[in-house]
């Protein structure tokens, strides 16, 4: 079997945290760690780690295309789409870890196989790896489902000065995810920060409106879903199991993070990066034939 | 020299919590034109938890948000129609825009106590487009002057022109109010506001020491319509200001006759403060909770008292109302 030759363009948090799991992945390897400022943290943790690291943002891509298979951009909404026009032509997949909405929606418990026809998969947001999956379930196991919403809170402390200003683009894509995967058109996202000290795990609480709910399916289901996430994300588990309670199916789930470069609280970024690896390694599979 | 006092009146959305957001058209409208009449300042419209957050998590209102400020819009005609939002709920191109476009004039942009910063952009839009905007910053109680110091003046510089704290939970005394009015008063240009609620009795009180620390902005509802045990009594206030000599340019008379309206039309309970209220306030509870934790607590077969303990302990913020169903599973667990 050949690794995956893969790239991490942006050397903030989530760039480092990505970096730190693909370490311990059997079907990756980092090739190079690509930032702007040589000085900043995440390329001092690359360089200790005896990473390849470039302070040359895209070009240092472009000056070598043939050494890297799969770039995860981990950058901003406004780069991933510069980045996309070169590294389209050059043939190369992209992970999108930021909010550019460029390429196929992905939710590797549900869609994994289909990103494989694609060459851009956007990761949606952190809220949507945690609750659309729930979401895609009712969806599936639920007759007229006239409406899913969906709540989560963070720790403050887990949510940096782009989460922040991008609250609004935080919910209108994971609307628009839960919408995707679904099927329900009506849906609702909120984001709550909570800056309790010490730092509370991320939590998603599910709400559904169904006229005759089918808890049975959705128990089975939900359950089946749940251990599908946890395969790729350790630290997702089930808080409440499906209840109806006044009118409304209530679902919750919590994602406590791995604490790789990330604190264990920082469960919304832990999800997304859990996520982002389970594509990139299904290319890998995908290209050894490993199914 | 004239004391004047700006009085906000949130009691159609404040009011909304009260009657688990059902307000009517109808009432919006008649409470509306009564607080016109009474020469109100500004009149708040809404669900309870402002724009865009009809929700199962918050609750469902009876009304779209258009239809309620069109409506309010069409009955006032000398008091500024004004909304409250939480960005996390509302946003800019699904909310906002429209809200404005209806004619809102007062915008009172709020999140939680120590995250102003998630109304940088909100704030920024609100005077983009030439309205009033305001920072209120929510459950004010749980952080300390210093902080909340540092996260009004960051909506001052947003561009917010006046910050109102909320003491949600009802939970201050009138030394609290004392020391974070004038902590706020002292550093920041903008003028300063005070949103109570009645949990422990003290929110006309406090209301009034907040004045007397140099807030030039209160809230209060007709009988105290709003959240868990209510608000500032309205009509009260006003009564007291006026004998203390301050100018709010409200009509007593008619006042009295608005909050005689709003009981008589819209209130199908007068708020009091109930026994799980008192509890609520002591432990720091968002009153926006009140419905929810009764309704839960009493489905379950908890005692509310041990929730709100609990769920004070946990130190849960306003718009996290799911964590009751999660608190109401751990207390029937742990008596098992």
């Amino acid at each position: 079997m050949k690794k995956l030759r893969v790239a991490i363009l942006g050397s903030g948090n989530i760039g480092t945290d990505l970096l730190i799991k693909i370490q311990r992945s059997e079907f990756l390897e980092c090739v190079l760690f690509i930032g702007r400022n040589l000085s900043s943290p995440g390329m001092a943790k690359a360089i200790a780690m005896g990473v390849k690291v470039s302070d040359e943002s895209i070009n240092a891509i472009v000056k070598n295309p043939d050494a890297v298979d799969l770039i995860f951009d981990a950058t901003s909404a406004k780069d991933a789409k510069i980045h996309w026009e070169v590294l389209d032509k050059l043939g190369k997949i992209v992970v999108d870890m930021t909010p550019a909405k460029l390429g196929v929606f992905c939710i590797p418990a549900v869609n994994l196989d289909e990103v494989l026809e694609h060459r851009n998969v956007n990761m949606i947001t952190c809220g949507g790896q945690a609750s659309i999956p729930i979401a895609y379930v009712i969806g599936k196991t639920q007759k007229n489902v006239e409406y899913i919403e969906v709540v989560s809170s963070i720790a403050s402390r887990s949510a940096g000065p782009a989460t922040r200003l991008n609250l609004d683009e935080y919910i209108d894509t994971t609307e628009n995810g839960i919408k995707h995967f679904s099927k329900v058109p009506r849906t609702k996202a909120i984001l709550n920060l909570n800056p309790a000290d010490p730092c509370i795990d991320m939590q998603t609480t599910i709400f559904a409106q169904v006229e005759n709910p089918d808890m049975d399916s959705l128990l089975y289901e939900v359950d089946i879903m749940v251990k599908k996430i946890q395969e790729y994300v350790p630290g997702y588990s089930l808080l409440v199991p499906p209840i109806f309670e006044n009118g409304r199916i209530v679902i919750m789930v919590k994602a406590q993070g791995l604490g790789d470069y990330l604190p264990k609280y920082a469960g919304n970024l832990d999800i997304i990066n859990c996520a982002a690896i389970a594509v990139a390694e299904q290319y890998s599979k995908n290209f050894n034939n490993i199914k | 020299m004239i004391k004047q006092i700006l009085i906000s009146d949130p009691t159609l959305r404040d009011g909304n919590h009260a009657c688990a957001h059902q307000l009517s058209l109808e009432q919006i409208a008649i409470y509306a034109a009564a607080a016109d009449k009474a020469g109100v300042p500004i009149v708040e419209v809404g669900h309870g938890n402002g724009l865009g957050a009809s929700s199962l998590q918050v609750g469902l209102c009876k009304e779209t948000d258009k239809d309620m400020l069109e409506t309010a819009r069409k009955h006032l005609s000398k008091s500024k129609l004004g909304i409250h939002v939480i960005p996390g709920f509302a946003t800019i191109k699904r909310d906002l825009i429209r809200a404005i476009d209806i004619g809102v004039d007062v915008i009172r942009i709020a999140s939680h106590c120590t995250e102003a910063d998630i109304t940088q952009r909100h704030l920024g839009y609100v005077r983009e487009r030439g309205k009033e905007a305001y920072g209120v910053l929510m459950m004010s109680h749980m952080a300390s002057a210093t902080v909340l110091v540092e996260e009004a003046q960051k909506m001052e510089l947003y561009g917010a022109e006046g910050i109102i704290i909320m003491d949600s939970a009802g939970a201050y005394l009138p030394s609290d109010v004392q020391e974070k009015v004038t902590a706020l008063v002292n550093g920041l240009k903008v003028p300063v506001g005070f949103h109570a609620h009645n949990n422990l009795g003290m929110a006309v009180a406090n209301s009034i020491t907040a004045i007397e620390s140099g807030a030039k902005i209160l809230d209060g509802t007709a009988r105290g319509f709003g959240a868990g045990a209510g608000n500032t009594q309205l009509e009260v206030l006003v009564a007291v200001l006026e004998k203390m000599g301050y100018v709010t340019g409200i009509d007593l008379y008619k006042m009295l006759d608005a909050s005689d309206i709003a009981e008589d039309k819209i209130m199908k309970n007068v708020p009091i403060i109930k026994s799980e209220s008192i509890i609520s306030g002591l432990s720091g509870v968002f009153s926006g909770f009140a419905k929810h934790v009764t309704r839960i607590s009493s489905e379950y077969k908890v005692d509310p008292r041990d929730v709100y303990r609990e769920l004070g302990k946990r130190k849960i913020v306003g718009g996290q109302e799911d964590m009751i169903i999660e608190v109401v599973m751990d207390l029937i667990r742990n008596r098992k």
